[in-house]
């Protein structure tokens, strides 16, 4: 094999499979085995919304320069399920690695592929597990077949197999003897004809490998949640099941041994938002996660609480819409609808993590920022993010300490009442920030209640129908999120010298159009860059648009919202941006962002 | 309990407080309003308890009787929600500080149609608090359309007869395993206090569904939920007197062998003297075979339908600290930086 056909540390193998098979488990620990021999890695699963049966696959990403973006093409393909096998060949590029069970069958794969047949079921019969468990182990065959190909040690295989099963031996045992005899079969009968190899690396030093998911339940324990209400839903479950089993270790107090926090499954999204509200109108730092159809359902409670001025953030983990959509498949398809959640004039707070590390970060400063303005906080996460494993940097420890707003005890409000020489009312803007000061039940001054309504109230909470009342009151809210903008996560721009034009992006598309800078760059075409991480935009937003002559805002949705939402804040400058968007439940990549560009560039010409 | 009136002095209660503490902004209901009935009663019953305002909380939904939190207690919290939904907010904010009393309001608009589910699910759960629906079969706030608690047959104005079978609150709080549910009926304001504040003091959701006439759109003589109706056909089961935990049960008050007695968990009791059968509130069969049986008669059955004090309580299903979760600081709440170290090397 010639040196130049070498390809170390950078390819992409698709892993197809059947679902309930129990490929997750030899996926899983083939990318940890990776990411522990420093080697940057992400998985991509494609998975229908089904039990058991279906097809399902898996894109396991290696990427010496760190990119995390999909790619369109496999250089590997592990076909485990012959139904697929003719359309997974499809997408091996040329020259690519085709690994099947030896009794699979195919008419037609191109020549320049480099097949590799596997006897899984001899290996299976001949290995001491159990019949029940055969299918399931199986998967493992592929495991050591690549790890003997591209040169895995078996160390790390073991490590990783440890790190799956919890140090259980009786679980590692099977699955790592089924790796074993693999690996000694391949030694002994494959002789390599493909130039794909791995070698080990220092790139994940100081990193993580981990869901969005996850770091959203740890980012909000350590953002001190106490109430979660939530309701089972494709891609989110995940979160509120991770909350679940992290909190009892991390919120329980070890001297009195009683919990600081309360997760209650409710009996359906309207539950799940009204119960977040309830707690957090009463001082809880309250949250609940769902995915769009949910917050279809909570818009309205959402109105009531931007309205009634209640603090709750809301993890929207999207996933392809409108309606039942595409339930195990990503996109950005909620931007515009959260923006305008609920009936009459709203404006919501979303923050927009671009990372699993933002995830955990945006996780805790949800709370600071909800309680700090008394407004509902939607992260817009996605399946991208929320369900697949990325490395991504450590967690950091919040760099400050906790916002719990303008919240009145008794001895504070006591003290307000003289400041105010009597005057306090909950509604009422003293400090000219339009943030009032609130009190919560549990407070026992005998001034501190008041009545919380989704009626129209004026300043000391009581009804009115007046017009200039209802005008004073909404367009303090109004004012509140305007200065309130300073608590948001700015965006982050990235420049480059010679640049000719900029690119907006926010979320999970944001891996793959750090790649296409790059590949745009290796062909001489320099861009800017501004990842949004918060709606509403900030100052910086705007001066990034009026800095170029033309601005790509590429999203993963039909209809570009993100570029929609930009042309509503900034009209005059609409006229600068170009949406580049496509949504097909898959994440963007590279490839076709660089196209796109590319594209509208010879347009200009 | 019996009340003396001292013209010449403000009467106040064992924790200093006078009736006008309780009160709330002056009702904008209907004259006559069954709902303005019962906020009087609510007032009287927390009153006699002795409870702090500021340790109650008040919920509703969307409706006439959802306004009615307004007309009454206004040093208490209350909050105001949305239609049918007025549960999952208690469910939320009531953790808060496990020593609130909750107090919700609801009608048959807002618990029999959108709410059900929620109404059905917070009984469920058995969340302490006292739940009312305000029950008199017709959306007043629309102007008298017919809701799910409407007899079939019934005639109004507007939509002519009510082709649907109504919607037994009561009985569905039983199919829900509810731990205590009573029906009243606002003509009887003796038993809705008695009721009022037996249910302020059982450990999970006390569901009280009291018959409250519409005076502008459903108070036909013909209509189960008008005056009428409820003076002629109410069938109470028993004679209920609370007696708080403070106060023994006198043997003048009551003869031996002629009444039943609830013990609740706070250690009052709930004394029911027998009419004219001895009614047993603890059997479930029971309950639902009286319920089965007025509406097949046309009776209005009132009084403590069932109870089971010892059923666990919300708060009994979670490893709740004693102190109230919103006066936690961030020490309490945000874990240490060893325990992210930990996470972090368990990723790596």
């Amino acid at each position: 094999m010639a040196d130049s056909k070498k390809k170390i540390n950078d390819f992409c193998i698709t892993f197809s499979t059947i679902n309930g098979s129990g490929s997750a488990t030899a996926n899983t620990v083939l990318m940890r085995a990776l990411f522990k021999m420093g080697i940057p890695v992400s998985g991509k699963n494609i998975f229908p919304s089904n039990i058991q049966g279906q097809p399902t696959w898996f894109s396991l990403r290696l990427s010496n320069k760190g990119y995390y973006g999909r790619v369109e093409k496999d250089d590997i393909v592990v076909a485990m399920n012959p139904a697929t096998l003719a359309n997974d060949v499809k997408y091996l590029k040329p020259g690519g690695v085709l690994l099947m069970p030896d009794d699979f069958k195919v008419s037609e794969i191109p020549e320049d592929i480099i097949v590799y047949s596997m006897p899984v079921r001899k290996l299976m019969r001949d290995s001491e597990v159990s019949p029940k468990l055969r299918d399931y182990v199986a998967n493992m065959v592929y495991v050591g077949v690549l790890a003997h190909l591209l040169g895995i040690s078996l160390k790390s295989i073991e490590d990783a197999l440890d790190f799956n099963f919890k140090g259980k031996k009786a679980a590692i045992e099977p699955n790592s003897n089924a790796v074993k005899s693999a690996y000694e079969w391949a030694t002994a009968n494959l002789t390599k004809r493909d130039g794909y190899a791995v070698e080990q690396m220092d790139k994940t030093d100081h990193c993580i490998m981990t869901d969005g998911n996850l770091a959203a339940a740890l980012g909000a324990i350590y953002g001190g949640v106490q109430y979660v209400g939530w309701y089972p839903i494709t891609p989110a479950t995940s979160l509120a099941e991770s909350l679940m089993e992290y909190l009892p270790q991390l919120r329980r107090d070890p001297e009195t041994g009683k919990d600081t926090y309360v997760v209650v499954q409710a009996e359906d999204e309207l539950a799940a938002i009204g119960m977040a509200v309830g707690a957090g109108w009463s001082g809880l730092r309250a949250m609940t996660s769902t995915s769009g159809p949910g917050l279809s359902l909570m818009s309205e409670t959402l109105g009531l609480a931007y309205y009634a001025e209640v603090p709750v953030v809301i993890w929207d983990v999207q996933r392809v819409g409108p309606s039942t959509g595409m339930p195990t498949r990503s996109s950005q398809g909620d931007l515009t609808m959260v923006n305008f959640i609920s009936h009459g004039d709203t404006q919501m707070i979303q923050l927009i993590p671009g990372s699993v590390n933002e995830c955990f970060e945006f996780g805790w400063r949800a709370f600071d920022i909800a309680e700090r303005l008394q407004t509902p906080v939607v992260i817009m996460s996605d399946l991208d993010f929320g369900m697949n494993q990325w490395t991504t940097p450590e967690f950091n420890y919040p760099e400050k300490s906790m916002d719990r707003g303008k919240v009145l005890w008794e001895k504070d409000l006591e003290e307000k009442l003289k400041q105010l020489e009597g005057n306090w009312g909950r509604y009422l803007d003293v400090d000219g920030d339009g943030i009032p000061y609130r009190t919560v039940p549990g407070n026992r001054h005998p001034k501190s209640a008041y009545f919380t309504r989704g009626t129209s109230h004026d300043e000391y909470a009581r009804y009115s129908e007046a017009p200039e009342v209802w005008v004073r009151v909404f367009d303090r809210l109004k004012k509140k999120i305007e200065l309130g903008k300073k608590y948001l996560p700015k965006a982050v721009i990235e420049t480059a010298a010679g640049a000719g034009f900029g690119i907006i992006a926010t979320g999970s598309s944001s891996a793959p159009v750090e790649e296409a800078r790059d590949l745009m760059a290796e062909k001489g075409i320099a861009s800017d860059y501004l990842r949004v991480r918060s709606i509403p935009f900030g100052d910086e937003v705007k001066d990034f648009i009026e800095q170029h002559s033309i601005c790509y805002v590429v999203d993963n949705n039909r209809d570009g919202q993100l570029a929609q939402l930009l042309t509503v804040e900034f009209p005059q400058l609409g006229g600068k941006l170009v949406k580049l968007a496509h949504m097909d439940g898959l994440s963007l990549s590279a490839e076709w962002i660089t196209k796109q560009i590319m594209g509208e560039l010879e347009m200009q010409r | 309990m019996t009340e003396t009136i001292t013209p010449t002095t403000t009467q106040l209660n064992l924790v200093g407080m006078s009736k006008a503490d309780y009160r709330g902004a002056s009702s904008t209901l209907c004259q006559g309003c069954g709902h303005n009935g019962i906020a009087a009663q609510i007032v009287a019953a927390c009153y006699e308890l002795n409870l702090i305002p500021e340790d109650v909380v008040k919920f509703s939904g969307i409706g006439c009787s959802s306004k009615s939190p307004t007309y009454f207690m206004s040093r208490s919290f209350s909050f105001n929600g949305l239609h049918g939904r007025m549960p999952s907010l208690a469910e939320g904010s009531l953790f808060a500080d496990t020593s609130l009393k909750g107090i919700g309001l609801s009608g048959d608009g807002d618990s029999a149609s959108i709410g059900m589910g929620q109404f059905k699910h917070i009984v469920r759960r058995n969340l302490p608090m006292v739940y009312i629906v305000e029950n008199n079969g017709v959306y007043g706030l629309t102007k008298g359309q017919f809701s799910a608690t409407a007899e079939k047959g019934l005639s109004i104005k507007k939509q002519g007869k009510n082709p649907y079978l109504p919607v037994d609150i009561a009985m569905e709080a039983l199919a829900a395993n509810a731990s205590f549910v009573a029906r009243s009926f606002a003509g009887d304001p003796r038993q809705v206090k008695e009721l009022i504040k037996a249910a302020f003091s059982h450990s999970g959701t006390a569901v009280l569904d009291i018959i409250s006439p519409c005076v502008t759109f459903g108070n036909h003589e013909d209509s189960l939920h008008s005056y009428a109706f409820g003076k002629e056909h109410e069938v109470p089961l028993h004679e209920i007197n609370f007696v708080p935990a403070r106060e023994e049960i006198t043997v003048e008050d009551f003869e031996e062998g002629t009444e039943r007695d609830v013990t609740l968990h706070d250690g009052s009791t709930i004394v029911l003297k027998k009419l004219e059968t001895d009614y047993d509130p603890s059997n479930k069969f029971e309950a639902l075979r009286v319920l089965e049986e007025g509406n097949q008669k046309n009776w209005l059955v009132t009084g403590l339908i069932y109870v089971d004090p010892d059923v666990p309580s919300m708060f009994d299903m979670y490893n709740l600290p004693d102190k109230a979760l919103n006066r936690m600081k961030e020490s309490e709440l945000r874990p240490d930086q060893n325990s992210l170290k930990k996470i972090n090397a368990s990723f790596a």
